[in-house]
């Protein structure tokens, strides 16, 4: 790599204005010291080339990187298990057309077409997996994490998925079947977990306390009544 | 092909580590890479199943050796590189260095928020009526094209059960080769653990993938 850690402050040349720059908040990056990476030279270099070019826009990719650090994310799924939870014709509209369910008054967010939703029972355990690559519904839990990604969740959930589940410490039942989705399309799926007992009573917004991210991806569980504050 | 990429049911890759509080992106060149993938999808030279295919296309100690936005930014510069968007020597010395091609789209910052950067729709309008519909048993062809595909290998000459029908969509294996969307009806078509994994498959396992009509055939 010839690349020259030419420009310091590149997110701050184009006129935006304001501290989004790639640099920001980082410093993790460098390990504590001035020195680039080779990766983080080599992605400055592409993307100073890209913005010389009048391909990009730094100031986009800054919104881009807030909008999927700060507003999408998996509050957003459990907005929607939750209103599952408590609204059962909901869940019924959700089972049959996620994405229309979802949509429908507009309280949820919004999310394209191709969404699935499926439903644990104490006899049927969903699990969701990409063996291809990494696809995952960004629209409703936001980008995926490393496990999920990973070599071992992506080789070993299709055909070992009780091995799997015991890595996140969960162990189902013997007589729990387990279904496993392999996301080799554009439809993109979310688990719609058991909803916990101890809480008949509760609310929307606090049932949506209770719904983890790996929940809806069939790898956990919800919290417990008694594990969040009411 | 049959890559590295097609990793159902390969043994060896140890236990899955979920890590605790796990941020978003682990450092802020990644969210750079995120970002520049998800801008250079509107420049009109390719969509999603040629980005895959690139990244699959990867040498199999780099797929397995780097970490996961180490692949999408290789698989960008290759893409870039293989659409002459950019050269070697201006990725060498990180500036521009020949004119820019025509771009369909650059996205302003202002237009992050909006349908801009919406996951698009693959439907696409129906070309033949289903040939399967729900109920009904089918075997997965036995291919292994040396483009992408999205048939994994172990759900290949396989009998399942048609689930769902998913609609009429974009067929990646004929985007990739440049022969336009040619779209297919897809359907959910589901295995039984036995079927795929011989006798001594877990018990109660049944494992579905998302197949377009081509890879099917009755049986």
């Amino acid at each position: 790599m010839a690349n020259e850690p030419h420009d310091h402050e590149h997110g701050h040349e184009h006129g935006h204005g304001h501290s989004h720059g790639h640099d920001h908040g980082h410093d993790h990056d460098q390990g504590g010291n001035s020195e680039l990476t080779e990766q983080q030279a080599r992605v400055r270099a592409l993307e100073t080339v890209l913005t010389e070019k009048g391909y990009i826009d730094p100031a986009a990719l800054d919104r881009i990187v807030e909008a999927y650090e700060t507003k999408i994310g998996p509050h957003i799924g459990a907005r929607v298990v939750a209103k599952a939870w408590a609204d059962p014709a909901f869940k019924q509209r959700l089972l049959e057309d996620a994405t229309k369910a979802i949509n429908e008054d507009g309280t949820l967010g919004r999310v394209s077409d191709h969404l699935i939703a499926v439903e644990n029972s104490p006899k049927q355990r969903h699990m969701i997996v990409c063996t291809l690559c990494s696809c995952y519904p960004w629209e409703v839990l936001g980008l995926p994490p490393v496990w999920y990604k990973s070599a071992a969740y992506r080789s070993r959930s299709v055909i070992d998925p009780r091995g799997v589940l015991k890595d996140f410490g969960v162990t189902l039942p013997a007589e729990t079947d387990i279904r496993v989705w392999d996301s080799t399309a554009e439809t993109r799926f979310i688990v719609i977990p058991q909803r916990p007992a101890g809480t008949d009573n509760w609310d929307e917004e606090q049932l949506a306390e209770l719904v983890t991210r790996d929940s809806m991806v069939g790898t956990g569980e919800p919290l417990k009544a008694d594990e969040v504050a009411r | 092909m049959n890559g590295v990429h097609d990793m159902g049911g390969m043994h060896g890759f140890g236990p899955v580590t979920p890590e605790k509080n796990e941020p978003v992106f682990h450092a802020g060149w990644e969210g750079r890479v995120f970002a520049m993938q998800r801008v250079s999808g509107l420049f009109g030279y390719w969509n999603i199943d040629i980005g895959r295919a690139a990244v699959e296309k990867l040498p199999p100690h780099i797929y397995l050796g780097v970490t996961y936005y180490e692949k999408w930014c290789r698989g960008l510069e290759a893409r870039l590189l293989s659409f002459g968007l950019v050269s070697e020597d201006e990725l060498q010395a990180g500036h521009a260095l020949h004119p820019a091609k025509p771009i369909k789209r650059k996205l302003a910052a202002a237009d992050v928020d909006s349908a801009a950067m919406q996951r698009g729709s693959y439907y696409r309008p129906e070309q033949a009526p289903a040939r399967f519909k729900p109920g009904d048993k089918v075997r997965t062809k036995n291919i292994n094209p040396t483009s992408h595909t999205r048939l994994p290998r172990y759900a290949r000459d396989r009998v399942g059960k048609v689930e769902a029908i998913r609609g009429c969509h974009a067929y990646p294996d004929s985007i990739v080769l440049g022969k336009g969307d040619d779209p297919q009806w897809l359907y959910t078509v589901v295995f039984e653990g036995k079927e795929l994994w011989g006798p001594d498959a877990a018990a109660g396992l049944k494992v579905s993938i998302e197949a377009f009509e081509p890879y099917l055939e009755p049986a």
